[in-house]
């Protein structure tokens, strides 16, 4: 942990990382607020992120002056030893076959630059991997599907999709870290918030560990890295970092069965849910639906978006999804379920007393 | 194709009274081209297949940059645009990367090693066509069953294809079949090839010519050919396993039944690593030739360059399992395949110096080989500082499966690669052709293209640092993406143009370009010292060498190389 506030003191550091922010874009990251949705590995906001920036900024900045030299040296040899004319073709140059006093000295070189590189790497790789947790961090279980993300809180009895809630940590004070066990369902995913944490693979038939330690509130955008299949371009998984009390509150929330619908239209609504094939895939507490293929939805109006990110959620959004999913999200295995104009109004009406 | 030399051709194989063709007829080219057995014709043959599927491929790569080039773009459907990086990603590498070097390496390494042909003549013609049929069979997957009512039934599981995804169960139908099976035959294809050109090199050379004294381009070549000959059974093999899976009930990558999921990436990335350096090693082979040639000097530390060159492929047989950091391997595991990964700069390093040592205190000759080969060097330098990045494992955490890896590759497979490759058709063209390729066409082709490939990638480093990762079909338009996205497809453009010169280039010059003779470059190595084109036999005498530079011997025999080697 020295190390990391040591580099937080690098004025260079500070230069580079806010020259590259600049260069590519940080300008939209204060769009929407608390909603991060620029993730920029160079504005780390969490523990583990900024741990990564270590060496990340070593090998860069080391790539930087290897580039300028050896670019230099091309320059200069290239406008130095250029043919000015033709008398340069009369009399060949020097023949020189080699020299192994300049072999030994440009392999030495090279030898040191990895041996420092190597070091430092190292120690990163220990430091992050086997970074020690408090005896009662919150853990949650993350599994991939194709494509959206199951996420459950054993400790808390919680079941949620897509969207993963945690509370704020601070820097110095109080450590607040979320250990996180990554499964799959059926092939490779990966877990990737960038200005929380790098990759991990969700791999089937395995557990992978990884943690997050956010240092500020916010929305934060990720998405999943390993080529999954049809839409892996839309599994898109928020992290949402809250204040400890605000966390609280969501979980007591979460921990509540969803209201008894009170609208008659709303009951109907429930009535169609049980009564057709949606309860061989969702889950809603309280009721017949405990389907494990799809999302579970007995909190479903408490999430920020529709179909792992596809599109924000709102009663418009849920109802042109419900008339076909393959329009919104094609190869999605929702399939398109021919509900009817009443059977839409009354399961929209129903859904949206989930929260 | 050269006309002469299939009429040539004709007369030697099969008899002409036999044939019973009119030389110079439609048929009768056609029967040249699919009897010959001569290196040099089925070289050209193998350039000739490996650019044409450059251009199919270079197309699906457009269609895919123009569905990038806005967010929430329409014009590409997911499963279109997934089909269209796998069909891309697996043309360049199998299609395109393979047979050119294969061409290039058949056509030289016989002529410069004083061969009058390649040890097994007709092996080199069944090495071809299995590559050639194998590439369209992986192409007829979009017309064939269910394809054609089906819209298309190429594979789109990614060109290193992860399992499960390749299973039964996630991917129905035939489409992965055809991947399978068609670098199957690819791969009997390269192997083949490859244990011809061994086999040349070892048994072939021409008298005086030990094993210390072949170009450097020979050298590289069988180091090329080693690594395809120990890496590429690694993938045949995984292909089996997997059609096992498919169809026999075996369960080595089926998860559901036991299998494992990372087996197959370990099996394909121990194929998958050396295959990169099967692909640069050819690019570092005629950059060896080019850089020396156009410098009026000999390379610099050959014996080095040569060591280096061995111990790069040794190396690259050991970091595999850079590809998979992020797979939850013990921190002991990662570190281990960083400081693999990180002692091949050290070689790596080594041959950018030397040939920096060969231009230092030379007259460098800007002819259009040159100055793509001065391009090669500042772009592959860029590449490797950035494979660098990429291996310390937790820049690679945030990296791998980034748009960064994408430019990454590209650095290494356009700017290193494709970049000599240039650089060896106008080196070589004339003596393939007997013509110079027109210089006005040519530095149309430079400028239009290295502007295009650096507008193209250089942005996707940035993409990756903010969080992009590759092979999606869309993406939201707040996430800070739009402006690269929309650079990086402007510079397809110009990329595209300084292709049409080049093929323009090729086919006018084929007719107008200026006669070569029989060494228009003032050359050293023994291509240059036959005719251009050289006839069938090659040699009509066979030489004999007694330095690393056979034709600055003869050139300067007051102070020949024999003296100071």
């Amino acid at each position: 942990m020295t190390m990391t506030k040591g580099a937080r003191k690098n004025f260079g550091w500070i230069l580079i990382a806010g020259f590259l922010a600049t260069v590519m874009g940080s300008a939209y990251a204060q769009d929407g607020g608390e909603m991060r949705r620029v993730s920029d590995i160079f504005q780390p906001l969490s523990r583990q992120s900024e741990m990564i920036l270590e060496p990340t900024m070593l090998v860069l900045l080391t790539s930087l002056g290897v580039f300028l030299v050896v670019t230099f040296m091309l320059v200069y040899v290239v406008w130095k030893f250029r043919r000015r004319g033709p008398e340069d073709d009369v009399v060949e140059p020097p023949q020189i076959y080699g020299s192994n006093n300049i072999e030994l000295a440009w392999t030495v070189i090279p030898c040191l630059i990895v041996f420092v590189l190597v070091l430092v790497t190292a120690r990163s790789i220990v430091e992050i991997q086997n970074a020690e947790m408090p005896p009662d961090a919150l853990e949650i279980r993350l599994v991939g599907h194709q494509w959206w993300w199951e996420v459950h809180y054993p400790q808390l009895g919680i079941v949620t999709a897509n969207e993963i809630h945690v509370p704020v940590s601070t820097r110095t004070g109080e450590r607040r870290p979320t250990r996180i066990y990554l499964e799959s369902a059926d092939v490779i995913h990966s877990f990737w918030v960038p200005q929380l944490a790098g990759k991990t693979d969700l791999i089937p038939n395995r557990t992978n560990r990884t943690w997050i330690e956010p240092f500020e509130t916010g929305t934060f955008f990720g998405n999943c890295a390993e080529y999954c299949g049809t839409q892996h371009a839309n599994m898109l998984i928020r992290v949402i970092v809250q204040e400890p009390e605000d966390f609280q509150r969501w979980v007591e929330n979460q921990q509540q069965p969803p209201p008894v619908p009170q609208s008659a239209l709303a009951l109907q609504g429930r009535a169609d849910f049980e009564s057709i094939t949606c309860i061989n895939c969702h889950a809603i507490d309280g009721t017949t639906a405990v389907g494990v293929f799809g999302p579970d939805l007995s909190k479903l109006m408490t999430r920020q978006t529709i179909a792992a990110g596809v599109a924000p959620l709102t009663p418009e959004t849920l109802r042109a999804w419900l008339v076909d999913p393959q329009v919104m999200k094609p190869g999605a295995n929702m399939p398109d379920m021919k509900l009817t104009d009443q059977q839409l109004d009354s399961i929209v009406a129903y859904l949206e007393t989930l929260k | 194709m050269s006309q002469d030399i299939i009429i040539e051709d004709n007369y030697r194989l099969p008899p002409p009274e036999k044939v019973g063709r009119e030389p110079g007829s439609f048929t009768s080219v056609i029967q040249g081209l699919v009897f010959t057995v001569d290196h040099k014709k089925l070289g050209l043959m193998y350039i000739a297949s490996g650019l044409l599927f450059f251009v199919i491929a270079g197309s699906l790569a457009t269609l895919m940059r123009i569905q990038l080039m806005v967010p929430d773009n329409t014009f590409l459907p997911p499963d279109v645009y997934n089909r269209a990086f796998t069909m891309h990603g697996t043309t360049m590498v199998f299609l395109v990367g393979m047979p050119i070097i294969f061409g290039f390496a058949n056509y030289l390494v016989p002529l410069m090693i004083g061969a009058r042909d390649m040890a097994f003549p007709r092996m080199y013609a069944f090495g071809f066509w299995v590559f050639f049929f194998s590439g369209l069979l992986l192409y007829f997957s979009y017309l064939g069953a269910p394809g054609i009512y089906g819209a298309g039934s190429a594979p789109d599981v990614g060109w290193f294809a992860y399992s499960p995804l390749t299973s039964k169960a996630f991917s129905r139908g035939h489409s992965t079949d055809y991947w399978t099976m068609s670098l199957l035959l690819g791969g009997i294809g390269s192997v083949s090839t490859s244990i011809n050109i061994l086999v040349t090199i070892f048994c072939c050379r021409c008298k005086g010519m030990t094993l210390g004294k072949m170009p450097l381009f020979v050298w590289l070549n069988l180091v090329m050919v080693f690594l395809v000959i120990l890496a590429l059974p690694c993938l045949s093999a995984c292909q089996i396993m997997l059609s096992l899976d498919r169809y026999l009930g075996g369960t080595f990558f089926d998860t559901q039944a036991g299998g494992s999921a990372v087996l197959w990436q370990h099996f394909f990335w121990i194929f998958g690593h050396p295959e990169v350096y099967v692909l640069i090693m050819p690019a570092f082979a005629i950059a060896s030739e080019v850089i020396p040639v156009f410098s009026r000097k000999p390379i610099f530390g050959y014996p080095v360059m040569v060591a280096a060159s061995i111990s790069i492929a040794f190396l690259s047989l050991g970091v595999w399992a850079h590809h998979m950091l992020t797979i939850g391997m013990s921190a002991l595991g990662n570190t281990f395949f960083v400081i693999s990964t990180l002692l091949v700069a050290i070689p790596t390093g080594i041959k950018i110096f030397n040939w920096l040592g060969t231009m230092y205190g030379g007259k460098l000759r800007m002819e259009l080989p040159m100055l793509f080969c001065i391009m090669f060097l500042f772009q592959f330098l860029v590449a490797g500082l950035t494979g660098v990045m990429l291996a310390i494992a937790p820049f690679n955490w945030q990296l791998s499966d980034s748009y960064f890896v994408v430019a990454h590759f590209h650095y290494i497979l356009i700017g290193g690669l494709l970049f000599t490759i240039f650089a060896g058709i106008y080196y070589w063209y004339p003596k393939a052709f007997g013509r110079m390729l027109d210089k006005r066409l040519g530095m149309a082709h430079l400028v239009f293209f290295t502007i295009g490939f650096h507008v193209t990638f250089l942005p996707q480093h940035f993409l990756g640092f903010l969080g992009m990762p590759r092979r999606i079909y869309t993406y939201q338009a707040d996430r800070g993406w739009d402006l690269w996205n929309f650079v990086s497809t402007v510079g397809v453009v110009f990329q595209a143009i300084g292709i049409l010169f080049l093929v323009a280039n090729l086919i006018y010059s084929y007719v107008r370009g200026k006669k070569a003779g029989n060494d228009p470059w003032d050359a050293w190595t023994l291509e240059w010292a036959t005719t251009s084109p050289p006839q069938d036999y090659n040699f009509a005498e066979l030489p004999e060498v007694k330095s690393r530079r056979p034709l600055w011997d003869a050139k300067h025999p007051n102070d020949p190389d024999w003296k100071h080697e």
